[in-house]
């Protein structure tokens, strides 16, 4: 199937400056990252702060712009940032952020919201685009009575609600989601991610879903990317690498997630912290922190090589063993 | 069981709208307690309101005892000896719990000279054992920044080290965890642990993750809407919940092994404390609520198996697994 | 550090630099001198006289750039009325204005940081209300307007204190409260919301739990805190001082700068109004100045950190 996204090699990078008139130095946010999503499939991008994860999701829907690479969507290049042609494509890609409350204008009623990007982008006649609010709202579950409702009387896991809602209102291929149930409480959290599921099942969206939660992207996702400092570290089916996690780090990351009846003490704690972006370290990033790191480690940059089918991994380590174990 | 702390019926109210509804606490001295519960359960307002460190607009009666001293009512100079002396706090979001235009050396230096009356170099020596111990590289080195120079990972450890400086009989952690990366989140939790089983002293792990509350407590409350609806040990409470609650957050957390298929929320939404329902308050959230719960509130009782449950119709004790991974074997 | 200051010295040049050139075209557009000091009624040859004396017949360009060229050597020129060094008037005026403005600056932080602070500690108590009135009020009234109902009932109804004039301590009361008042309010208001703010943070919290009394969280840790945006407005505060003073020294006959400004401005004083203009740009680059220094030593966030 042909994806219905696809980035090849997109590189962001900031400019930040130590101090108010300090030198600048070029930090490469993103640093190389290829990746394609088909129709009805989910992407998950795991990563800790400062992955790039974030930056990478408004890449993909050319709000960021790339330093370097391309997106293309539906097969064709993405448009000029800002051009008409590029404002008409964002119908058909929307966004959902973490916090709902920011995301939603506190004047306006929940319906005029949901309606808004039907507005703008002149969708139907003013009765066809009432009756698209109203199905809307049926179907992420809001009531009909809470139609005139405001942002700050619904609670969180609706106000999320609400956000998907107008995003899907264009009836877009490619839904990006940043977060979107982080700041949910389980029970809640657990609603939204049974929603989008749902949602997927019965319009075929491709989604990408950016996430710290693991728990939350191995349910939801069909195949996952994790990133450590601006790279791609693993990619693989969501079953399968949290099962058999290849690179070191999502070994560590996996192993982090707390989980009931398993020891403290089986887990892999790594030492210190992802370093900063702006001194990233020579050879794999990774090798500072990595437990079974080699001197070759901190020389050569590891590339993401496929190591089974449907797997790759960033990792010197990992290659030669990997299509045995992992098959 | 000798008691550490001992809160009875304590009830916080927020101007005029209670959002704790009685609670009653043991911790017993070198025990690791987890509160468990959802934003507004009233988790974190427990402690808060034990200690005195509520907003002077909070209503609170009721009693807390820390070993024959009653701390409800005692006057501030007596609170403040207990605080960071007896009883210490960490706190959620730890770039911001610590102070920051003044320098972290200072900072821990404060505690020490409170609680252990050590000033000068014997303090300065200490905090660079504290700030060693709490695994801050280059402690010497790092004495003198502010917290702005530090990671968030680092900002908990400095909060851990600080809270140490007292040498607490309780270290309450609220939300240790949450705002951190997980790799960052296992390195405090061992922390935590490790610190524990080095010091005993007893400590409550206030978190809406189950998960993490399960590996390093041993006694586990779950609060809903500013009551304790069970309790018990982790074990038994984690392998055979009985509160409809506590059941469906389990089954609300997706799970790292078997299928991944639709998770099981519970529908609804928290009550609005100014709205709470006539009878039990998940009632109206709950699949196996009858009539006599809308009408009735159930006490928290002890039952057989020695655990307290506030539930008229419980979750029968035979599975011990959520549902759909019996559906899956 | 040396990099920070020498911008930030830049700047201030730039700013009165601006103010300078600012002043010289206004002065120059709104009226001729030789007109309005020699009188009406004054032959074409005495003004065409007057003009070539003080140079006033060349082209603008020209004569700015000769002003800059003695402001650089330290010369502000000669007073077109009373022929004496124009920096000389003003600073025989200087003492005057600062035996005004000092006390108030001083009432203001003295009065208004801690009412703010004690009304941000005891909110919605009956003296917060009380501060928050009182502030409102007081920087809401005109301080000419305050001047004279101060004159009314101080000077005229009970005959308490003079009404003008410069002399004895008793004079300066009423114009250094009448200065003072509208600074007391806003600092007081910024003071309370500025610790409002701080009180809330969770730093607060954590040291109450460590055990810090009530006394030293205030002292030890909110004050510093709140500091920096207090400081803030005090740098602002010093300007409208001046400004302030212009408008008290009026209503009170009080010999400062203020009212020599008014007097030259009328007459057309060139040399003096300049003078006056670059002395009191030159206050308020050096007090902004001054807090930008205040803000890196109150808070390390703000302190440039070399490069790791």
């Amino acid at each position: 199937m042909t994806p219905i996204l696809e980035a090849r090699d997109l590189v962001r990078i900031y400019e930040t400056r130590e101090g108010l008139f300090g030198k600048v130095t070029p930090v490469r946010a993103v640093d190389g990252v290829s990746l394609a999503v088909s129709p009805g499939e989910t992407l998950g991008i795991v990563g800790e702060s400062g992955s790039g994860k974030s930056t990478l999701g408004r890449m993909l829907l050319g709000v960021d712009p790339a330093q370097g690479g391309e997106v293309r969507f539906g097969g064709a290049p993405m448009p000029e940032r800002r051009t008409p042609a590029w404002r008409a494509l964002r119908a058909r890609m929307q966004m959902v952020f973490q916090d709902p409350l920011s995301a939603l204008d506190r004047r306006l009623t929940i319906a005029d919201q949901i309606r808004e990007p039907l507005d703008i982008h002149r969708v139907g006649t003013p009765e066809e685009r009432a009756s698209r609010v109203a199905s809307l709202m049926r179907n992420v579950g809001l009531r009909p009575d809470q139609a005139g409702r405001y942002p700050h009387e619904l609670s969180g896991g609706q106000r999320q609600r609400v956000v998907i809602a107008r995003a899907l209102a264009t009836d877009p291929a490619l839904l990006v989601c940043d977060e979107p149930v982080s700041a949910l409480d389980v029970s809640i959290q657990a609603q939204v991610v049974n929603l989008l599921r749902d949602l997927q099942e019965t319009t075929g969206l491709a989604m990408v879903f950016i996430s710290h939660d693991l728990k939350v992207v191995r349910n939801l996702c069909d195949r996952v990317a994790v990133m450590y400092l601006g790279r791609i570290v693993e990619e693989g089916p969501a079953e399968a690498l949290f099962a058999r996690p290849q690179h070191p780090y999502t070994q560590a990351l996996v192993s982090s997630v707390p989980v009931p009846g398993r020891p403290l003490d089986s887990r892999i704690i790594l030492q210190g912290e992802p370093p900063n972006p702006a001194a990233r370290p020579s050879g794999c990033a990774f090798h500072s922190r990595c437990p079974v790191a080699e001197p070759m480690c901190r020389g050569a940059v590891p590339g993401l090589r496929v190591t089974a089918p449907g797997r790759a991994s960033a990792c010197h380590l990992v290659a030669g063993a990997a299509p045995a174990s992992a098959a | 069981m000798t008691k550490l702390v001992e809160i009875r019926d304590l009830r916080v109210a927020f101007d005029g709208v209670p959002v704790l509804h009685g609670i009653d606490l043991d911790v017993a001295p070198g025990e690791a307690l987890g509160l468990v519960g959802e934003s507004g359960c009233g988790k974190s307002v427990t402690w808060l309101a034990a200690l005195g460190l509520l907003p002077e607009k909070a209503r609170v009666s009721g009693s807390v005892v820390l070993e024959h001293r009653t701390l409800s009512n005692a006057p501030r100079s007596e609170l403040e000896q207990v605080r960071g002396g007896r009883i210490a706090m960490i706190f959620q979001d730890p770039s911001s719990a610590l102070n920051p235009v003044i320098r972290i050396g200072r900072q821990i230096c404060e505690a020490l000279r409170l609680h252990r009356g050590l000033s000068g170099k014997p303090a300065q020596a200490e905090a660079l054992r504290l700030m060693d111990m709490v695994g801050i590289p280059d402690p010497r080195r790092r004495f003198n920044l502010y917290p702005h120079e530090f990671s968030g990972g680092q900002c908990q450890r400095l909060m851990i080290a600080m809270a140490l400086a007292g040498e607490p009989d309780l270290l309450i952690a609220d939300e240790p965890t949450t705002a951190l990366d997980a790799t960052i989140q296992a390195q405090i939790l061992d922390l935590l642990a490790t610190l524990r089983r080095e010091t005993g002293m007893a400590t409550v792990f206030i978190s809406h993750d189950l998960g993490a509350v399960a590996q390093v407590c041993e006694r586990v409350c779950v609060m809903y809407a500013g009551r304790i609806v069970e309790a018990g040990p982790v074990a038994q409470l984690f392998e055979a919940p009985r509160h409809p609650y506590t059941r469906g957050l389990f089954d609300a957390i997706p799970r790292m092994d078997g299928p991944r298929t639709r998770l099981i929320p519970i529908d609804g939404t928290v009550p609005d404390p100014r709205a709470l329902p006539a009878g039990c308050a998940f009632a109206p959230r709950c699949a196996r609520a009858q009539v006599f719960c809308r009408t009735e509130r159930p006490e928290l009782l002890p039952q057989t198996d020695g655990r307290l449950l506030a539930c008229a119709y419980p979750v029968p004790t035979a599975p011990a697994v959520p549902q759909r991974e019996r559906v899956s074997q | 550090m040396i990099r920070f200051l020498s911008i930030r010295l830049l700047r201030a040049v730039v700013t009165v630099l601006a103010v300078m050139t600012f002043a010289f075209v206004v002065l120059r557009m709104s009226g001729d001198p030789a007109q309005v000091l020699l009188g009406p009624d004054v032959p074409q040859n005495v003004i065409d006289d007057f003009r070539a004396a003080w140079g006033l017949d060349r082209p603008l360009a020209q004569q700015y750039l000769s002003y800059l060229g003695q402001i650089v050597s330290g010369d502000f020129g000669i007073s077109m009325r009373d022929r004496s060094p124009a920096f000389e008037l003003v600073m025989e005026r200087l003492p005057a204005t600062l035996q005004l403005t000092v006390p108030a600056l001083l009432l203001q932080l003295c009065i208004g940081i801690p009412a703010g602070i004690y009304a941000a500690l005891h909110r919605d108590s009956l003296i917060d209300r009380g501060v928050i009135l009182l502030a409102v009020a007081g920087f809401t009234i005109p301080s000419f307007v305050l001047g004279l109902v101060l004159v009314l009932i101080f000077a005229v109804t009970f005959s308490m204190l003079p009404s003008g004039g410069f002399g004895s301590v008793w004079h300066g009361i009423l114009p250094t409260i009448t200065i003072s008042i509208g600074g007391i309010g806003i600092l007081a208001r910024f003071s309370r919301s500025a610790m409002i703010e701080v009180m809330g943070q969770p730093y607060i919290r954590t040291a109450s739990a460590k055990g810090v009394s009530w006394r030293h969280v205030i002292s030890r840790h909110a004050l510093p805190n709140a500091a920096v945006p207090i400081v803030t407005i005090v740098g602002f505060m010093v300007g409208s001082l001046v400004a302030g003073a212009v408008v008290t020294e009026t209503i009170f006959s009080w010999p400062g700068i203020g009212r020599l400004l008014i007097v030259s401005v009328s007459n057309r004083d060139l040399a003096v109004v300049q003078c006056i203009l670059l002395m009191i740009a030159a206050v308020m680059v050096v007090s902004n100045l001054i807090v930008d220094l205040l803000y890196g030593w109150l808070d390390p966030r703000l302190r440039t950190q070399p490069a790791h």
